[in-house]
């Protein structure tokens, strides 16, 4: 490396272009990242950073372009070439062998060996604890990846990339899993390397961090790259209008609640997980009409057991749901549902839409059974039609026909798929889960107006997201969820983000 | 403590079998020892077969083609061996055969992406046709079946020598191999590669394990296994080829496997259960008890597969990502 003059870029991307049958992913991408910074590559879902950096970790082959190592034009045409040119990939879902320990996980591929193939497994785990200790990363080599939490995961694929002397590591949407916490531990981390000299590629969609860790700022749109920035250059509302091409309401436009009557209780409620452990453990609530209620959370504290057992989905052990005064427990999901109560799941590909069936279908799929929408058992297809052709101009679903299956939709126009179908037929209760996850900030406005229309329109609302920023800027009340119990609730106004963040992470505001 | 109890039905099955043997052993010795000795022969096939299953489904392919790699290997050692007059020709073109027909699996499943289970169902269909179709009445083995290898004074102890000493050459080598897959897939750089493979296939691509290099390898080691099965039962058990001599031993093989829970020795103490229950039931015929009703005798086996697979396996978790053809873009 006696060539590399401090001028020599670490990694660069000349020219990129890729596209998948007819949509372009990239094109004429150009990318500089130099040794010993953290350059955040900002962007919508769909922008093209991940097939950037897919291109970049040779799990892509891109169409025309040309990748750069150190000056010099490298193929990258498999990950093993990236690794032999020590470049470090962290994934946005991670890359790690559930049922392997930590030890294997960063060996693998790379194993050291008493010869002939033997695995020397106790070595391993030294060079890791040793590798641990000199990064300020400290785990267990012993543990299974499956028992740890997600930000020991993280810091477990960030140890596997150091393991290969990677020196210049990539991150994609690092803090989408992680808490406020978690993630400014992990920004401490990622300048910890910088300062070793190691060149930081940096994904997100997140306008706070980039400010707060990146030296330099590369924002993409529609696959092209928008321009490059620094920090000092920029504010978050220049950020966002890069972005999104246009100007962006960051902060949503929300009256004061004004609540009514008590629509929803739960009390002392108890349900267990998939795997029979309790999940939500004795959770009482309260929402009124005309407010919203926003669950803070790390994700896996219960936050889905206690969706799913108030919309009818999973068995409740103890405890009582209560809807008007109504008894709801143990009743069917479209016994609730036919009482006025909106859902917005999680998992909006497996509980929200039925993916081969048309949009007309989906947007029926909680009153298809009754007139008009059928009469006698038959289907009445002029109604259906007439009423999806009316929503879909509503909700602004950018689709070309009714008939198109559902999934073809790109994840935003699914949510206001989902979103139509459950608020226009007179909800009482809207219970939305993780209503914007990876969806464009343009859907993500809509969605939220939507929300605090609703509320508005005197609807009481169960939010819950891990998205602290959602929370936050939607919210009226905030409960927050730790291991199946609310550990705090209060007004909007009473809690700030840092005290949260310490609940959400150790259950307790002791700092 | 919780040894005990994770492996509290292994225990129970295996005090029982003791027991049982032990209660006939003192009254008749000589069929007892007979029966210890077809558990060992009938459970060879079958613990080759689960092993192939295991290198195939470690690394994430389901393989319900070893049926089909038995038949066709059973057939090619038989024919080698008869027209060459050397049997370790017959064995190595057994092995041969299954490895070829390995390649050919990890062609439609790998490289194709076609589906694993019709795949697989390719290969037991073409096997059973080509080996009826090439099939002749007459032909023999000039040397006679595989012989039997005697450990001096050892052979001679009552019972064990008899069990355990005097078998013949693959029952001895497939005895040694359990161990030895057991420990290449637990203790070296390929097992630990087969089995990152068969549980998330993209995380080890992104270390630059190659997926489909692993997956190609052990189909074509793996349908070696199968092929040594197959040689086995032409070359050893019998000593000569039947039409569909195999019998569904390949299918019960895949029990095996799943009663093994995907290890080596597991599938080889699954075996030997099942080998058990084939040796009573050729017992029971040759004594000549419930003659009347020989259907019922031959089910046996197949109704301890189906309790032992229906009842004991319960929180047997495959690798996860069995079945799915990997594709990296």
């Amino acid at each position: 490396m006696d060539d590399a003059t401090p001028q020599t870029p670490a990694l660069e991307a000349i020219g990129i272009g890729k596209r998948f049958d007819t949509v372009i992913a990239n094109q004429d991408v150009n990318l500089r990242i130099e040794k010993g910074q953290i350059h955040a590559l900002l962007g919508e879902n769909g922008a093209g950073k991940s097939t950037l950096v897919n291109i970049l970790f040779g799990l892509y082959r891109a169409d025309e372009g040309e990748v750069r190592v150190n000056g010099e034009p490298v193929r990258m045409d498999s990950p093993h070439d990236a690794i032999e040119h020590r470049i470090g990939m962290v994934h946005q879902h991670f890359q790690l062998v559930p049922v392997l320990t930590v030890a294997e996980n960063i060996v693998l591929g790379n194993e050291p060996t008493r010869g002939r193939g033997l695995l020397d497994l106790d070595r391993a785990a030294d060079e890791v604890t040793e590798l641990a200790e000199r990064f300020s990363l400290a785990i267990d080599p012993g543990a299974t990846v499956e028992d740890l939490p997600v930000g020991m995961q993280q810091r477990v694929e960030i140890l596997r990339a150091l393991y290969r002397k990677a020196d210049i590591l990539i991150l994609d949407e690092p803090t989408a899993v992680l808490t406020p916490q978690e993630t400014d531990h992990l920004l401490e981390v990622l300048r910890g390397l910088a300062a070793e000299g190691v060149a930081i590629v940096f994904i997100t969609h997140k306008l706070r961090e980039v400010l707060a860790v990146a030296d330099q700022v590369t924002v993409m749109r529609g696959g092209r790259v928008v321009g490059t920035t620094t920090p000092a250059e920029t504010d978050q509302a220049g950020l966002a209008e890069m972005m999104v091409g246009r100007s962006v309401v960051l902060r949503v436009a929300k009256t004061e609640a004004r609540p009514g009557a008590g629509v929803l209780e739960i009390r002392d409620l108890h349900v267990r997980d998939d795997r029979d452990r309790p999940a939500v453990d004795g959770l009482s609530l309260e929402v009124r009409s005309g407010e919203i209620f926003g669950i803070a959370g790390v994700d896996g504290n219960g936050q889905r057991e206690l969706v799913e057992a108030m919309t009818g989905l999973r068995t409740i052990d103890a405890g009582a749901v209560l809807l008007d005064d109504t008894d709801i427990t143990g009743c069917t999901p479209r016994e609730i549902s036919e009482l006025g109560v909106a859902h917005v799941p999680e998992d909006r590909e497996k509980h929200g839409l039925i993916g081969p069936h048309s949009i007309a279908d989906n947007l029926v799929l909680n009153r298809y059974f009754r007139p008009p929408y059928a009469r006698r058992g038959l289907r009445q297809h002029a109604a259906i039609n007439s009423d999806a052709e009316r929503l879909v101009t509503d909700y602004d679903i950018r689709t070309e026909s009714i008939g198109a299956p559902a999934r073809s939709l790109s994840g935003g126009n699914k949510q206001k798929v989902i979103t139509a179908r459950e608020l226009s037929h007179g909800a009482r209760l809207l219970v939305a889960s993780q209503p914007t996850r990876g969806i464009d900030v343009g859907s993500i406005e809509f969605v939220h107006q939507q929300i605090v229309g609703q509320r508005d329109n005197g609807v009481a609302v169960l939010l819950v997201s891990a998205e602290l920023d959602e929370i936050l800027s939607l919210s009226d009340r905030i409960g927050v969820i730790f291991k199946g119990r609310l550990v705090a609730i209060a007004d909007a106004g009473d809690i700030d983000r840092a005290t949260i963040g310490r609940l959400m992470t150790a259950g307790s505001d002791a700092a | 403590m919780s040894f005990l109890t994770r492996y509290r039905w292994w225990i129970v099955t295996a005090a029982f079998f003791v027991a049982f043997t032990l209660f006939t052993a003192e009254f008749q010795q000589a069929q007892t020892t007979a029966v210890l000795a077809a558990t060992l022969r009938q459970s060879t096939p079958l613990v080759l077969g689960a092993l192939c299953g295991i290198m195939c489904e470690r690394s994430g392919v389901i393989n319900i083609g070893i049926e089909g790699q038995m038949l066709m290997s059973a057939f090619a050692g038989f024919i080698v061996a008869s027209s060459t007059g050397d049997l370790l020709y017959g064995v190595a073109a057994g092995i041969a055969c299954g490895m070829i027909m390995g390649a050919f699996l990890a062609f439609l499943s790998v490289t194709l992406q076609g589906d694993q289970i019709i795949a697989g169902t390719v290969l037991n269909i073409a096997a059973i046709g080509l080996t009826s179709f090439f099939f002749q009445q007459g032909r023999s083995l000039p040397t006679g079946k595989t012989s039997v290898m005697r450990f001096g004074a050892l052979s001679d102890l009552p019972i064990v020598g008899r069990v355990f000493f005097t078998n013949r050459p693959l029952t001895y080598l497939t005895l040694l191999l359990v161990p030895v897959i057991w420990y290449a897939l637990f203790r070296t750089t390929w097992g630990l590669r087969t089995r990152a493979v068969g549980e998330h296939p993209s995380a080890a691509e992104t270390v630059g394990v190659s997926v489909v290099r692993i997956r190609y390898l052990n189909l074509i080691l793996g349908g070696g296994l199968a092929g040594l099965g197959g040689a086995y039962l032409s070359l050893e058990a019998v000593g000569s080829f039947e039409r569909l001599m195999t019998n569904g031993k390949g299918f019960v093989a895949l029990a095996v496997m799943i009663f093994g829970r995907w290890n080596p020795v597991g599938a080889w103490g699954a075996a030997l259960l099942f080998g058990y229950a084939n040796a009573v039931q050729t017992q029971f015929q040759f004594r000549g008890w419930l003659a009347d009703d020989p259907q019922f005798i031959g089910m046996m086996p197949f109704i301890v597969t189906i309790v032992v697979v229906a009842g004991f396996v319960g929180r047997a978790r495959p690798p996860a990502a069995i079945g799915q053809p990997y594709s990296r873009e």
